[in-house]
């Protein structure tokens, strides 16, 4: 079958202006035309950085297929769906598309507050590409994949963030095109909606859609993705199967890693009141590592900074396996700090996870501080760091001989107890010929 | 299904260089697009428009919605603007100034210029501001981007209609009878809509990469209005001097506007001549120039 996306040699350059607005007034112009008349247009170039977001991609997709394309900000990935959605133009290159695209760099494109849910589906359908028949056709599946029932008649600045989101999405969720780009956008709503999103979108998949996924998730894009493209700089780093393509990155360092440091100057998760400075992952005896035994306990270790004393802080964990799955979140329990405010300074608290208790695979650590009385989130850094569980095979883990697929969210190390028929040792049997 | 190209390149062009090019044919019910930078010179792609018709639709029926939606008075607008500043106009200038019409009635020859007017200027305020007003969806989802300042304009047509009402109850309040003259207003709406929209796309792609351009159309549709006959006829200018009027395309359809409205003389065939030559530049003109800075508004809006 001929590949139905082909992307080659593709670039975007940027144009980053000198004082860093991407427009100009026109008295700019007026007078960069009046100080050199000939070569106006020249002058303003000179002045400009020009910054390659895109550099010579190619990569070809095959009808069906479902791709993950990952990355740290700024890699690339938004400007390469952009093009492909052709939101806008490459500076080089060539994509050919063989099908519908649709595309959804964002949930609720086109929503106005003013109108009714009835009514945004209207017109959020027509703006993604449907067409009036068919959105009367998909109306009550998309009404009942929303949730929002008996408010459809509502206008949408009356719903909960929450109702706005299902509805936006479910309207999405309905799109049908033979080539899906998809931006980001199942970080929304609360987490059994992302459960049926990622359903949907892996349904889609399975019907013969193609799929293009851009993602920061790792667990989703590992889940829903059976190939995975790494763009970092604007070029492609890696183009292989997913659980390759999303371990490499993570342990490269250009995701997250077994220990991440926010310095004083940097951007570091948090508000007024505390800060993260750092999480580690750490052996039982101590070392920083990003692979850990399965049978060894495994420390998070989470170095946070209350800048403002007087209030009752909560440490807590997400701990999310590379398939998505949330297998728990713990709080710090140290009765010392659970109704006591905290002073300013520097704390560091880690969760002891015991050994035999993960499955093979990645783990992602997800750090968070939050106050329970009234619920605020302080800062929630979805993922912190990672790192990998790793059976040897040594015959003393849960999974004992056996070396083949071990599926399952947890592999703990159970106590069995057993009952049957006795069965005859060598020294009952003598005694029995004895008698 | 439709076989759509981003750019002119047809899409035999890579096969060159692969001679199993052929089974690289896509299935035939599939629209293969290509995307590629586009080359100095634009094609209009009238098609990619067409095919974009139900959006063009819905955009303009949220624009005429949310506007009746929320206010009180909600289509009583429409009326209600044009009518009073007829009202003014009929105490100002047709009171107090004295200005002649043409021999009618001063109330309905100011409405019946107003009428044009008010579509016209609040259609090119409108999709002036149209682009930078849809950021939002400009920078997240493809369609030609010209459906947005159309739709803005489209959007007026509809207060156009609603003041049209007025304007016959005015007419049958005076004792006008209508003629056949009267068919040649739909043409005549027409033409205001090409040229609002010819002149609105050019200020709303203009307006993306200068914002200052939202600062001067104020002031330009002021001038405009004085620069039309809508308080005055055209015959109150000497002879010498009617030309330089009708250069302006909204003279001659505010002048034959009136005529098809009144039948009170003659359609001016040279001045609406004029109009529709003007009209045709202006749109033709813009569609291009709107096609080749199309390709920037994501990156700069």
């Amino acid at each position: 079958m001929p590949p139905i996306i082909k992307v080659q040699g593709l670039g975007k350059q940027y144009r980053i202006g000198s004082d860093g607005s991407a427009y100009s007034t026109l008295r700019e112009a007026l007078v960069n035309r009046l100080r050199s008349p000939m070569s106006g247009a020249k002058r303003r170039n000179s002045e400009d950085q020009k910054i390659w977001a895109l550099r010579d991609v190619s990569f070809e997709v095959n009808p069906g297929e479902v791709v993950g394309i990952i990355g740290r900000n700024g890699a690339g990935k938004s400007t390469l769906l952009k093009i492909l959605s052709r939101v806008t133009e490459p500076t080089a290159g060539r994509v050919e598309l063989h099908g519908r695209v649709g595309s959804l760099l964002e949930v609720g494109t086109g929503f106005h507050p003013e109108l009714s849910g009835r009514e945004n589906i209207y017109l959020n359908g027509a703006v993604l590409g449907m067409s009036r028949a068919e959105i009367t056709r998909k109306f009550d599946d998309i009404v009942a994949f929303s949730e929002v029932g008996k408010f459809i008649d509502t206008p949408v600045k009356r719903y909960s963030s929450g109702m706005y989101v299902r509805l936006a999405f479910a309207v999405a969720a309905y799109l049908e095109p033979e080539i899906l780009l998809v931006d980001e956008v199942l970080a929304v709503g609360d987490a059994g909606f992302q459960r049926k999103c990622l359903d949907r979108m892996k349904d889609v998949g399975r019907r013969g859609r193609t799929v293009l996924f851009v993602s920061h998730n790792m667990p989703a894009v590992t889940r829903l993705c059976d190939r995975t493209i790494l763009l970092d700089e604007g070029t492609i780093v890696q183009d292989d199967l997913s659980h390759k393509v999303v371990g490499s990155y993570l342990k490269s360092g250009l995701g997250t890693m077994a220990a991440r440091v926010w310095d004083e100057n940097s951007k570091a998760p948090g508000n007024e009141i505390v800060r993260l400075c750092a999480v580690r992952v750490r052996t039982d005896d101590g070392r920083v590592t990003d692979a850990i035994d399965i049978r060894r306990s495994v420390g998070i270790e989470m170095e946070f900074e209350v800048l403002k004393p007087g209030h009752v802080l909560l440490p807590n964990i997400h701990v999310t396996n590379e398939e998505g799955v949330l297998v728990f979140i713990a709080g710090e329990n140290d009765p010392m700090w659970q109704r006591t405010p905290r002073p300013a300074g520097r704390f560091t608290s880690t969760a002891w996870i015991p050994g035999n208790y993960f499955s093979e695979g990645t783990i992602i650590i997800g750090a968070a501080v939050s106050t329970m009385d009234p619920v605020t989130i302080h800062f929630f850094e979805r993922d912190a760091v990672a790192f990998q569980v790793i059976d040897k095979l040594e015959g003393d883990s849960a999974r004992g001989d056996y070396a083949g697929p071990f599926p399952g969210v947890v592999r703990p190390m159970l106590r069995w107890t057993t009952r049957g028929p006795e069965i005859k040792t060598e020294s009952a049997a003598n005694e029995e010929i004895a008698r | 299904m439709t076989s759509e190209t981003f750019s002119t390149t047809v899409p035999a062009e890579t096969n060159q260089n692969d001679p199993g090019g052929n089974e690289r044919l896509p299935p035939p019910d599939r629209p293969v697009v290509i995307i590629e930078a586009s080359k100095s010179w634009v094609s209009l792609r009238l098609g990619d428009l067409w095919s974009h018709r139900e959006l063009l639709y819905f955009l303009t029926w949220r624009d005429v919605k949310v506007r009746y939606k929320q206010t009180l008075l909600g289509a009583a607008w429409a009326i209600l603007q044009p009518l009073m500043t007829m009202l003014i106009f009929t105490l100002l200038f047709g009171k107090l100034a004295g200005i002649k019409s043409d021999g009618l009635p001063y109330p309905i020859f100011a409405y019946g210029g107003l009428l044009i007017w008010t579509f016209f200027a609040n259609s090119v305020t409108n999709s002036s501001n149209s682009l930078v007003g849809s950021a939002h969806l400009i920078t997240k989802i493809y369609f030609p981007r010209m459906i947005v300042p159309a739709s803005a304009v489209a959007a007026g047509l509809v207060d156009l209609a609603l003041a049209f009402l007025l304007q016959i109850g005015l007419m049958i309040y005076y004792g006008v009878h209508a003629s056949w003259a009267l068919l040649m207003v739909l043409p005549l709406i027409v033409l205001t809509t090409m040229l609002a929209l010819g002149v609105g796309m050019w200020l709303s792609a203009l307006n993306v990469k200068y914002r200052d351009v939202r600062y001067a159309i104020p002031f330009l549709i002021q001038l405009w209005m004085f620069a039309s006959p809508i308080i005055y006829p055209v015959s109150m200018l000497s002879t010498k001097w009617q030309w330089v009027l009708t250069l302006n395309p909204l003279t001659g359809i505010i002048q034959n506007f009136r005529i098809a409205l009144f039948g009170n003389q003659p359609f001016n065939w040279k001045s609406l001549s004029i109009s529709v030559a003007i009209t045709t530049i202006v749109l033709v003109y813009s569609s291009y120039s709107f096609r080749r800075m199309e390709r920037h508004f994501a990156d700069i809006v």
